[in-house]
């Protein structure tokens, strides 16, 4: 896909997000950061698609930030993976399209929602395809508040000694944990410079630029002994002014006419202050 | 046979096992050689060792994960309810010196709620041998199970000769009694019929069963038990929370049914550490005092 074509998709998967954020709500600021991300991995990096998804040869992608798993249904949905009538069925009995991943949705690898887990079951994946010899590349996205939980690190050492050049993890670095800006509470930078010392290749990327992308991850050094670590620099709420890095605007449930204006606003328009509750816990 | 010998035997017949451990070797120290890359050392990293032994299970294949049984499901018990447990992976976690087993270590290393944190997780399931034979008897079918299983391993000595008819849910009967029964799992079976044989010279019937598997649980055997003998004594190594006395409690009253029942367990405290036979005499747990405990119990309800 070209970038105008990647752009186009984008955008739908926003909309999608922002009519997630009503009638019980989402996580939209975590989920609007990491759209570009997912559009481009799922489009133009890893081979995965409903024909190979249960060839043990395809890539790999886990969520391990689950809360931002809107923008991976509006991505499924984008791409024809997933039926667009299931998002009507978001937080409701009848299926199973919840706040976080589960394998219920096709193309989900696992369940996530507790954060510092799937870097591990991803070395899991990982070891197991050198086992066997397949050349697939296994991908974790991780949030930058995520980086605070040991177990991320304690995955780092192993990964590294067991040299799983086949892994990648992806920081979507949208500079916020849930509540507060990350290098208000603990500081993060340089991240890198972590991963680096953790034996792990690592470089920093603008994850709303598609080229950029496409650079960056096709020059990943895999195959050469060390995992790599991608920081995609992003912003949370990202496309939509009115929560646009807002430490308050994590978890949202819009009232349906605010969502019409955030949509509106998607699209360039200006629009008035929003007046609904600010929720900050979830 | 040994414990690494039917591990070794397992993987070289099956292509899915792989035997993991965060850098606990004891009982399986002369695998690396012999079974290459199907032998995977996270490191001491409980954590990312069951994480990873899902990830594994994901790709088919049944990681058989060793730790030291406080840590494995402790440090790593999210790791286990989340990744493991809510998917039903078959990953099977063999904790080191469960129980009394970590002797002198101290409260740290103390297993002794394992069984019921273990059991409470859906599709968990729970095997306590009472010894190495039991163990090895029952290994393979548990390791080939489609289940995850928590395994509290144990090689000390035979306790008794074992019945070689394992089956996941089968309590065995290692003596029949018409008075008290004395129903046990783990290394506690060898004085359980220390304390059945002193019991029997004063003229009482012991019946003695090993419980085998906590989960499933042989339901029958404590209906059994609840039913036909006048005394029902639940011997563990475990909090008296959440383990076989807390199982044959809700046995008993999912089935409607009532029973004298004597816990002999840790009650609401950790054990004083010491290497095991001390332990087990400081605590009250040898044969001849769990068998004054039931003797005194069972003058009153006879």
């Amino acid at each position: 896909m070209n970038v105008p074509e990647l752009q186009k998709m984008s955008l739908k998967v926003r909309e999608h997000i922002l009519k997630m954020s009503t009638d019980g709500g989402c996580f939209t600021g975590a989920s609007l950061s990491c759209a570009d991300l997912l559009v481009y991995l799922y489009t133009n990096y890893l081979n995965i698609s409903p024909n190979n998804f249960k060839n043990p040869e395809r890539d790999y992608l886990f969520l391990s930030k689950g809360h931002d798993v809107p923008a991976l249904y509006g991505t499924f949905v984008e791409l024809g993976w997933m039926e667009a009538e299931r998002l009507q069925n978001h937080l409701k009995t009848n299926d199973s399209v919840y706040w976080h991943p589960n394998r219920n949705v096709p193309g989900i690898e696992f369940h996530s929602g507790s954060l510092g887990h799937l870097l591990s079951v991803a070395i899991g994946v990982a070891y197991d395809c050198k086992m066997r010899g397949t050349d697939n590349k296994i991908l974790v996205v991780l949030g930058d508040g995520e980086l605070n939980e040991g177990s991320v690190w304690e995955a780092c050492l192993t990964a590294q000694a067991y040299k799983l050049d086949n892994l990648i993890a992806v920081v979507d670095r949208n500079h916020f944990q849930a509540n507060i800006r990350t290098e208000e509470l603990i500081p993060l930078e340089p991240i890198t410079n972590k991963f680096e010392a953790f034996g792990w290749n690592a470089v920093g990327v603008d994850g709303h630029d598609f080229d950029a992308m496409d650079a960056a991850f096709k020059s990943l050094a895999l195959g050469q002994g060390k995992p790599c670590a991608v920081v995609a620099d992003t912003l949370r709420g990202k496309g939509v002014k009115s929560i646009q890095e807002r430490a308050d605007r994590w978890f949202c449930n819009f009232p349906k006419d605010e969502v019409e204006m955030l949509l509106r606003e998607l699209h360039g328009e200006t629009i008035d202050e929003l007046k609904s509750e600010v929720l900050i816990v979830r | 046979m040994t414990y690494e010998n039917v591990l070794e035997n397992l993987v070289q017949s099956d292509d899915r096992f792989i035997v993991m451990t965060a850098e606990n070797r004891a009982a399986i120290r002369n695998l690396p050689s012999k079974i290459g890359k199907h032998f995977f050392d996270v490191g001491i990293a409980e954590q990312t060792m069951i994480g990873a032994a899902a990830g594994l299970a994901l790709r088919g294949r049944i990681p058989v994960t060793h730790a030291l049984a406080a840590f494995l499901t402790m440090r790593a018990y999210e790791f286990i309810r989340t990744d493991v447990g809510i998917s039903g992976l078959p990953v099977k976690l063999v904790g080191g010196v469960p129980g009394f087993l970590s002797d002198a270590n101290g409260p740290t290393h103390q297993a002794i709620e394992d069984v019921a944190i273990m059991r409470g997780i859906p599709n968990m399931c729970v095997f306590c041998p009472a010894d190495e034979e039991d163990m090895l008897i029952g290994l393979e079918t548990v390791l080939k199970s489609d289940k995850p299983f928590y395994i509290r391993y144990n090689n000390l000595k035979p306790a008794v000769s074992h019945s070689k008819d394992f089956e996941i849910g089968k309590a065995e009967t290692i003596s029949e009694g018409d008075d008290i029964t004395i129903l046990t799992y783990g290394m506690l079976l060898k004085q359980a019929v220390e304390a059945a044989e002193i019991l029997g010279g004063k003229g009482m019937s012991v019946r003695v069963v090993n419980m085998r598997t906590l989960k499933p649980i042989d339901t029958d055997a404590i209906l059994k038990a609840a039913a036909e003998t006048k005394l029902v004594v639940t011997l563990e190594d475990h909090f008296k929370t959440g383990g076989l006395y807390s199982i044959v409690a809700e046995t008993l009253l999912d089935n409607q049914q009532t029973a004298n029942v004597l816990p002999i367990a840790l009650d609401n405290k950790w054990f004083k550490p010491a290497l095991l036979p001390a332990v087990l005499e400081y605590e009250g747990f040898t044969g001849p005092q769990i068998a004054e405990k039931i003797e005194n119990r069972f003058l009153v309800v006879r």
